[in-house]
């Protein structure tokens, strides 16, 4: 059974990813960013708090490859743990936004009535610009990875309640829903048993944009003083901390600035593969769906 | 005071399921009433096949949802083994479903593409609590699925490695591991290929007679009716129109609508005189007044144009609701 499981989780990766080079190479990108954040401590050559005032904004070398910033920090070490702290947002937004939103948009789907006064909470929530939204929401809060998770989860989850909204409205009306109904099956058996798996593709398309736009979400917080504590070593903080020094010290923008877009730009190719993938449209394989 | 013996598993009276249409802007609209089942009294007795034939549209598969509980009733009753069903919340009508149970028509649809058989199966048994342990659900579900001519290895496999007529034979599994007393059967062979549905039609006809079940058997199709039911009504916009014994009807149809519906069937035989062309039955959201039926009937006169007719017993178990029942079939003979 088991090594069946993965041989088929094999067939539909290359089905997947197959003749899509990009996405595969974006695919690999992340691999490595995520073999990063969980070897950090063996990757680094330094520790990422470590203050060396002697080597204060040292260029890259070999000592030091991506230089070091003006506290003498070594940047490549604060680059390796910076992809923890992507991770750990993208991770945490991801669970928020599917949780809050995902729960939010089948239970409205479900129950029309308490549907109609959640999704204009909802609508109301998606007037905002994301950023905006989150903004408002930080400068309420406290600069914490905990808070960041929860305002970036919360705003995406908003996005994640309507299509799900909609998914579970078409889902409900269908005859096996029927079927389960007449088996006797309750509330709570139709939506997790029935409804749930049957929105796993769109969910997991949902969780990889998610994913890529937190990110950016989480570097702009930063950037603007309002994300994670500052003594973090985070990709957004770290270009935050740059600004200063970049005409004297550029890699301190460079390598940071470059593992963000890179890291996005993987996600994102990463997810339009999926969405690709379920898409009817772009399916050889139909498969009673 | 009626006894056990006489008293039908089920008895509808006057059941209407009335929709409401909502058209227009956001803000208000109109709203129109549909009135797809309009008054339907019947009986079903115990051990029954009783078919509901009909035009789309006509209501007899609302019929059989509301009567499963999957739309609400307007008004009406319906005794169920001596008990008042619509009524009930939905908590208390719970236990009710294991003995009221429904084949769906699309075996595509009906079969979430996510469980495999075994867990579609395992669901109303492990819900009614007819059998506890892992073990016991594996061999009533194996059990089932042999009844229902499949071999019961299948139970791990998804729906989307069967055919059609395999697909339909799982969801009889699904209704027979429950042992029901009533089934109702909406279309239960019509999405299936003409070569496959005379399997899966005697396949119902065996269960049904092996193990005593009442059923309601919905279709429009009246070959397929002829074949299984001993008891026929027909259905016209809402409302029954004739009933009668299967032999009665196909021999002997009184209502107008009937025998317009008979005589629409088609056939190889040459020289016959095709059916005459009678146009569509009008809108449930708007019936014409009086006999439903009058603007597409060859026999109207002015009394169907205004008064809505009741049900005529004409003997033998045979009823017309027809203002010209009684009398035209002694000018025939």
């Amino acid at each position: 059974m088991t090594p069946n499981a993965t041989i088929q989780w094999f067939a539909t990766g290359r089905r997947i990813f197959r003749g899509r080079w990009l996405a595969t190479l974006g695919l690999a990108w992340l691999v490595l960013v995520v073999l990063a954040a969980v070897f950090a401590p063996l990757i680094v050559p330094f520790d990422p708090l470590e203050i060396d005032p002697v080597a204060r904004l040292t260029e890259p070398g070999a000592a030091h490859f991506f230089g070091t910033d003006h506290f003498g920090r070594d940047t490549f070490s604060r680059s390796i743990y910076g992809a923890r702290m992507a991770i750990v947002i993208g991770l945490g937004s991801v669970l928020v936004a599917l949780l809050v939103g995902g729960l939010t948009g089948m239970i409205s789907a479900y129950f029309t009535r308490l549907g109609a006064f959640l999704m204009r909470v909802v609508d109301v929530l998606m007037a905002f610009p994301a950023l905006l939204l989150a903004l408002v929401l930080m400068t309420l809060l406290e600069r914490s990875v905990m808070n960041t998770v929860l305002v970036i989860g919360i705003v995406y989850a908003t996005t994640t309640a309507r299509i799900l909204f909609g998914m579970t409205l078409k889902l409900k009306n269908e005859v096996f829903i029927d079927a389960a109904v007449c088996s006797g099956a309750g509330h709570a058996s139709i939506l997790f048993r029935h409804i749930l798996p049957n929105l796993i593709s769109p969910l997991l398309v949902q969780a990889s944009f998610i994913f890529a736009f937190a990110q950016l979400q989480a570097a702009a917080l930063d950037f603007l003083g309002l994300g994670l504590p500052p003594e973090v070593p985070s990709w957004g903080n770290m270009l935050s901390e740059s600004r200063i020094y970049v005409t004297r010290a550029p890699w301190l923008l460079l390598f940071p600035g470059a593992l963000i877009i890179l890291s996005v730009f993987s996600m994102n190719l990463v997810g339009d593969a999926l969405r690709d993938s379920i898409d009817p449209r772009f399916k050889n394989d139909i498969k009673g769906v | 005071m009626t006894t056990d013996a006489e008293r039908p598993l089920l008895r509808v009276r006057d059941l209407k399921t009335h929709f409401t249409l909502k058209s227009g802007s956001l803000f208000g609209g109109s709203k129109k009433l549909l009135k797809a089942v309009d008054g339907v009294s019947f009986d079903l007795a115990a051990g029954e096949v009783l078919g509901i034939v009909g035009e789309s549209g006509c209501g007899k598969s609302t019929v059989g949802r509301t009567l499963t509980r999957l739309e609400d009733a307007t008004g009406g009753t319906a005794e169920f083994d001596g008990r008042e069903m619509l009524s009930l919340s939905k908590a208390a009508f719970r236990p009710l479903r294991r003995e009221i149970q429904m084949i769906f028509q699309d075996p595509f649809a009906s079969l979430n593409p996510r469980l495999t058989i075994e867990q579609t199966l395992a669901e109303p048994v492990r819900i009614h609590g007819l059998e506890t342990t892992r073990e016991g659900i594996r061999a009533r579900i194996a059990r089932t699925l042999t009844q229902v001519g499949l071999d019961p290895k299948v139970m791990s496999r998804h729906p989307h490695e069967f055919s059609g007529g395999q697909r339909q034979r799982i969801g009889i599994a699904r209704v027979m591991i429950v042992e029901p007393k009533l089934v109702i059967a909406d279309e239960a062979v019509s999405a299936l290929d003409v070569s496959i549905q005379a399997q899966v039609l005697n396949l119902i006809k065996d269960l049904q007679k092996e193990s005593g079940i009442s059923m309601l058997f919905i279709s429009h199709d009246l070959g397929v009716v002829r074949h299984i039911c001993d008891r026929v009504a027909v259905m016209y916009l809402g409302r029954i129109v004739e009933t009668a014994p299967k032999a009665t009807l196909f021999s002997a149809p009184s209502h107008p609508y009937t025998r317009l519906l008979l005589a629409s069937i088609p056939r190889i035989r040459p020289g016959r005189i095709p059916a005459e062309d009678r146009g569509e039955p009008a809108s449930a959201a708007a019936p014409p007044p009086g006999c439903p039926f009058h603007p597409r009937c060859p026999i109207a006169t002015d009394i169907c144009r205004s008064e809505r007719p009741q049900p005529v017993d004409l003997g033998n178990g045979q009823f017309s609701a027809c203002h010209h029942a009684g009398k035209q079939q002694g000018e025939a003979a």
